[in-house]
């Protein structure tokens, strides 16, 4: 009896992979799998750097601080752009956690059973929706009543606010963060679901052992225990929210300039190729062009890093994504 | 079972054999390139396939830039741009290209405003609106051109097309020719930089935002205004009368233009009486020798049939003919093609 318990806490060391052919050639196999997700994200920077060299060449660093975009005089600068992308992705944030993550509580923690398998399955559905029809039904009917409704109404409460002045036209970076906000709740209530489910129940059962309520045991137990986890679903919406075109390039008026107030017009850098590659006649127009998916990506690959410091400073147990 | 397999494979044998059969018969020729002549060469390549059946036409509408980049490196056998290639481009080429124009189109000026009044606009005042120096819809230089006209004290909201079009390098290539300011300051392109304005892409983008907005200005192509009912401005030509856009109206301005021989050309501002002043033509772009001789010689069949037959029936889907006397020049230019 002790000995079988003692084999089942201590199991025996499995054979070394590496005997056998089919062992060797699986973990190969996946191996190159592995590298070549790796080798496809170098080779994706390469070309885009080697598309971009004339416009590297004749701007340098000009090119991320320079705010005027030319292309008959052929001057090229990306600061509006990526002021647009960081703006509306940051809205977009702001609108959809608090929102994501009190779905997923509701989800997890407080929903009656029968109503649990049903939500999930509209907010999957919210997620097959595709881009482009979300920036039809956003240029048709959410901008009419964003400029009809919410605005105006943004404007007489908190006007003095400097991001809530100027002209309201309907489209602007305001509207463009409120459709990506709508394109990555699906996401980061998912995997914010997943992460809150797989919270041990032991945890919440300590709480309720020292005298939590409900909302305290949520709190302490599982929000805590769960926020790196929690933060990595948050970075994966993020993710999306950079790289989204096609919704954000109708409702956001494809103007590049950076001001204060949110009801201008903005642009970004995915709207920006999605617009202008196709009919780009001129070499340094393309390379221009190129450059600005050169940004984009590095974007992305430095709001990551960031994101990643961050977490190590939230360093503690809790649960990692499963992804 | 065997049986079973036997039968699949012959199956599979003589289906693969019979595909490649049809499709040896009927040759295939691919083009690609501009948007906007995109449903007159549809029917086109239709109505062809009734006069000759042994030649099919793929066409994909990827843009001018795109065509005259495919046209550059022979993927297709033959391009179209609703803009004319520049010498830079051209120089690119392996051989030398041909512009072939087929037909021709006009931008409206359209708008939104209360009591939808028709409205007379000319060069001047639409240039410096899209400059952003007349800001509202009661200004004086627009009163002026409008007597009787009801114009509100709205503030003039401009949109503009965000994606590069050739329905921008046409409105772009008009404010060049009657404003120096316009020409210093912005120049002419498919993609350019608006002084002010909201960007939509497409002409459904720039028509969407004009219709929602009051006191929204904004330029869309004549058939897409037509088809989708929007009101549109006369607007004043180079001999001083106020033109309503129409299909009549853009053939006597192509027949009063300045053609030069390469056919590259530009029709804005014309001198014509009753000429239309902001409208374009589309090209089509072949290689003056042809590399392969059938296909050439189908080409060509075809180039000639669309400058004779296809011309009759462009006005069907709203698109301005060749005047005559353009057809002319360019069937002697066709009868250059070698192959």
């Amino acid at each position: 009896m002790v000995s079988e318990a003692a084999t089942l806490l201590n199991p025996p060391r499995m054979q070394s992979a590496g005997s056998g052919f089919g062992d060797r050639a699986f973990r190969w196999l996946t191996l190159l799998m592995a590298v070549s997700v790796f080798a496809l994200i170098v080779l994706i920077g390469y070309e885009l750097a080697q598309g971009s060299h004339l416009a590297l060449h004749k701007f340098g660093w000009r090119f991320l601080a320079g705010s005027d975009w030319d292309p008959v005089n052929e001057v090229f600068g990306a600061l509006p752009f990526i002021f647009g992308t960081l703006v509306s992705s940051f809205i977009a944030l702001a609108i959809a956690v608090p929102i994501s993550i009190a779905t997923a509580v509701y989800l997890t923690e407080l929903a009656p059973l029968w109503l649990r398998q049903p939500l999930v399955m509209f907010i999957e559905l919210l997620a097959a929706v595709p881009s482009v029809i979300l920036g039809l039904w956003g240029i048709f009917v959410m901008v009419p009543w964003l400029r009809s409704h919410l605005f105006p109404w943004l404007q007489s409460t908190l006007g003095f606010l400097p991001f809530f002045k100027g002209a309201i036209y309907g489209v602007s970076l305001l509207a463009g963060g409120i459709i990506v906000a709508i394109m990555i709740v699906p996401i980061i209530t998912s995997v914010s679901r997943e992460i809150l489910r797989s919270v041990p129940n032991l945890q919440r059962e300590a709480a309720y052992a020292l005298g939590a309520t409900r909302w305290e045991v949520t709190r302490i137990a599982v929000l805590s225990y769960a926020k790196k986890g929690l933060f990595g679903a948050v970075i994966l919406g993020l993710g999306r929210a950079l790289g989204e075109t096609m919704a954000v390039t109708m409702v956001i008026g494809n103007t590049p300039q950076i001001v204060a107030s949110l009801f201008a017009p903005g642009y970004t850098l995915a709207s920006v190729i999605a617009n202008e590659f196709t009919e780009a006649t001129t070499d340094m127009y393309l390379s221009a062009l190129f450059e600005i998916g050169l940004v984009l990506l590095g974007v992305t690959v430095l709001v990551n890093a960031l994101a990643q410091l961050l977490l190590k400073t939230f360093a503690g147990p809790g649960v990692k994504p499963q992804h | 079972m065997n049986m079973k397999k036997l039968i699949l494979t012959l199956l599979a044998g003589v289906s693969l054999l019979a595909v490649h059969t049809i499709a040896q018969a009927q040759m295939l020729i691919n083009g690609a390139g501009a948007t906007f002549p995109y449903p007159i060469y549809s029917k086109w390549f239709d109505e062809y396939a009734k006069v000759d059946p042994s030649v099919r036409f793929n066409y994909q509408s990827i843009g001018s830039g795109g065509g005259q980049k495919q046209i550059t490196a022979e993927t297709v056998d033959f391009g179209a741009s609703d803009g004319p290639m520049s010498d830079e481009n051209l120089a690119k080429a392996p051989g030398k290209i041909l512009h072939i124009p087929t037909v021709a189109g006009a931008d409206v000026i359209t708008y939104n405003l209360p009591g939808n009044p028709k409205l007379k606009l000319d060069g001047e005042a639409i240039a410096n609106i899209f400059l952003g120096k007349i800001t509202k819809w009661n200004d004086a230089k627009i009163a002026a051109l409008n007597p009787g006209a009801a114009l509100p004290d709205l503030p003039i909201v401009v949109v503009h097309r965000s994606d590069g079009s050739g329905t921008t390098y046409i409105f772009v290539d008009y404010l060049s020719s009657i404003s120096p300011e316009w020409a210093n300051s912005v120049g002419k392109g498919t993609s350019v930089k608006w002084p002010v304005g909201l960007g939509g892409k497409g002409n459904e983008g720039v028509a969407g935002q004009v219709k929602q907005l009051s006191g929204a200005i904004g330029y869309v192509e004549l058939i897409y205004a037509k088809q989708n009912e929007m009101p549109y401005a006369d607007v004043k030509n180079a001999a001083g009368n106020f033109i309503t856009p129409s299909i009549a109206s853009v053939t006597e301005a192509l027949a009063t233009a300045k053609i030069p021989d390469d056919f590259r050309f530009s029709m804005v501002n014309p001198p014509g009486e009753k000429a239309y002043p902001i409208a374009g033509t589309t090209w089509l772009l072949v290689y003056e020798k042809q590399k392969d001789p059938t296909k050439g010689r189908k080409l060509v069949e075809f180039l000639n049939w669309a400058m004779t037959h296809g011309e009759s029936i462009a006005s069907s889907l709203d698109y301005a003919p060749l005047p005559d006397s353009v057809q002319q020049r360019v069937l002697e230019r066709i009868k250059t093609i070698k192959y």
